[in-house]
């Protein structure tokens, strides 16, 4: 019993200091992303707002927000776990973490919980800041609570495969521009994907990302491109792959323990 | 029985074509003040990494305390803290939130706030409590990972280098400190390029050379079996007896140190110079330091420098 609260307290405060190292420097992390979002949703919708109708009854500005509030949401929760991990390592203050008897669950649990929290952060703001400006509807809360918490773990996982994979800010970087930013750019966010030719809606179809937002759109609206179920069986599919990966690297110390 | 507080055994480590280490056995008891030595190279931060787990063994088994450090990971963790070579922090944070964190991933919480407090007044750190991590100068870092080593009061400490480029005063601090912890039943392992401060501080001693240990043994046992003891004298004449020569350490000008392995040699050399007709000036006799050891086993210098490079 007293493992598992000594353990339990470990996991607890790495998790702790994983939120305020972002917390710390929250206009970087919260205030930058969300200023970003912003501006997307005013010259998108101002420019394409009359041109593109996705839906019958849903004004284009509305339909916009959700798939940048899940892009956004996406891109910091990744951004978190890897750079958190990258800085670490580069640093060579992992040490620390390493040193200690953290299991590979508790270290995953902690970094993931605070990717997660982040995701959310920036997600909320940006919703408080945009319904100042457009009516949103919200018709299923409990799918837009869902996908949003199962996005932001499944780029949280991500963020760590990729944090410990790296060994240079640089790879990092290349992982995030050519991996992470097209898969977003790519998934719906700012087009329905039954306004794309044949050929590319069946790319879409792979493409994970588009399903994390459609689901969270389909809350707001009430639709989308594919039923939330299925988007949820396959968000959930990719979390368990991208959940067991990263388990094992923890658990082999690959790149971290040699 | 009481378990060892480090236990090593036929541990082998390579990396890549390199035979790190060639199967060290080590026990170190409990209560401990053991000196770990040897050059750039030889395999103490090896052997120190592995016992921390940041890396693994290629065959053999360590423990701390009884617990595999690998099987039992989390209980051998528990009951040891390192103090890495690299002078690393994190600088989002103050020193005493690191140390808060630091208790804290080993499960220990506000209750462990007194005994922070005791290792930033030991560390003369309690000024500095309150400062960023980036803000402090080489010393004041060093201090703050000692301290994060500490932070979860650990049985066994292992300090890897821990006066490379420290001022006098810190090192000073520092081992007034660590001497108070190994009084009170803490086991300290320590890697030095200072050989003086092993003499000093350590009852028993380790020379590793090439990933193998060359000599175990209680400090004053390797000084009396490698380096035995130093006669300078200061001669009337230059010119030694031939017989004498291969005694000799070092000369300069008419001042010859000779090593003496036995008191009784000291009689021969001084009738030896009075058959010569020899005069001799002044006598000084003195017991030979770790460091004659060190290069009788070990065969090059210490390297007396902040050299960041891990064996």
């Amino acid at each position: 019993m007293i493992h598992m609260n000594a353990n339990w307290r470990g996991t607890y405060t790495l998790f702790k200091k994983e939120v305020l190292r972002f917390w710390r420097v929250a206009f970087q992390t919260i205030a930058s992303p969300v200023l970003t979002a912003l501006l997307y949703l005013l010259i998108f919708s101002h420019v394409l707002a009359g041109h593109v109708k996705v839906y019958d009854d849903v004004a284009y500005t509305a339909f916009l927000i959700p798939g940048l509030i899940m892009m956004s949401l996406l891109q910091n929760a990744f951004a978190n776990s890897s750079s958190s991990l990258i800085q670490s390592k580069v640093m060579g203050n992992i040490v620390f973490i390493l040193l200690t008897p953290l299991t590979p669950v508790q270290f995953y649990v902690a970094l993931l919980g605070a990717a997660v929290l982040r995701g959310l952060f920036v997600g909320l703001a940006i919703y408080f800041v945009a319904i100042w400006f457009v009516s949103l509807p919200i018709v299923h809360l409990g799918w837009i609570f869902t996908f949003a918490l199962l996005g932001s773990a499944l780029l949280g996982t991500f963020g760590i495969i990729a944090g410990i994979w790296a060994d240079k800010f640089d790879q990092m970087a290349a992982f995030q521009n050519f991996v992470i930013m097209p898969l977003t750019f790519l998934s719906g966010v700012f087009y329905s994907i039954h306004s794309l030719p044949v050929f590319w809606q069946g790319v879409s179809h792979f493409n994970p990302f588009f399903y994390m937002i459609d689901g969270f759109r389909y809350g707001f609206f009430g639709k989308g491109d594919v039923s939330p179920w299925f988007s949820l069986s396959v968000v959930c599919g990719f979390l368990f792959v991208l959940a067991c990966l990263c388990l094992k690297m923890l658990k082999s110390g690959y790149k971290l323990r040699t | 029985m009481t378990q060892p507080a480090i236990t090593i055994n036929a541990v082998h480590k390579k990396f890549g074509a390199l035979h790190a280490l060639k199967g060290i056995d080590l026990t170190i008891e409990q209560g401990e003040f053991f000196a770990l030595l040897g050059p750039n190279g030889a395999g103490k931060s090896t052997v120190i990494n592995l016992l921390a787990g940041l890396i693994k063994p290629s065959a053999g088994h360590l423990s701390v305390l009884g617990h595999d450090v690998n099987a039992d990971y989390q209980q051998a963790r528990r009951l040891l803290g390192v103090v890495p070579q690299e002078l690393v922090f994190d600088p989002f944070f103050n020193v005493r939130e690191m140390l808060r964190f630091q208790a804290g991933y080993f499960g220990r919480g506000r209750e462990n706030d007194a005994w922070v407090d005791e290792i930033l007044e030991g560390l003369g750190l309690t000024d500095k409590a309150y400062t960023n991590m980036r803000r402090l100068s080489g010393g004041m870092k060093r201090r703050a990972l000692i301290a994060q080593a500490l932070a979860h009061k650990p049985p066994v400490i292992v300090l890897d280098e821990p006066t490379a480029g420290v001022d006098v005063e810190l090192r000073q601090m520092l081992w007034g400190f660590i001497k108070q912890l190994n009084s009170e039943g803490h086991t300290i392992i320590l890697t030095t390029h200072y050989l003086e401060e092993a003499e000093t501080l350590c009852k028993r001693i380790a020379m590793m050379k090439q990933g193998e240990i060359v000599a175990l043994d209680t400090t004053a046992n390797l000084l009396r079996q490698f380096a035995g003891k130093n006669l300078t004298l200061q001669l009337a004449s230059t010119q030694l007896p031939a017989s004498l020569i291969p005694m000799v350490k070092t000369s300069g000008g008419s001042t010859v140190t000779f090593a003496i392995a036995e008191p009784r040699e000291i009689e021969w050399v001084l009738s030896e110079l009075r058959v010569a007709n020899i005069s001799v000036e002044d006598i000084q006799l003195k017991e030979a330091d770790l460091e004659e050891v060190f290069l009788s086993l070990v065969g090059t210098a210490p390297v007396h420098s902040n050299s960041q490079v891990a064996a």
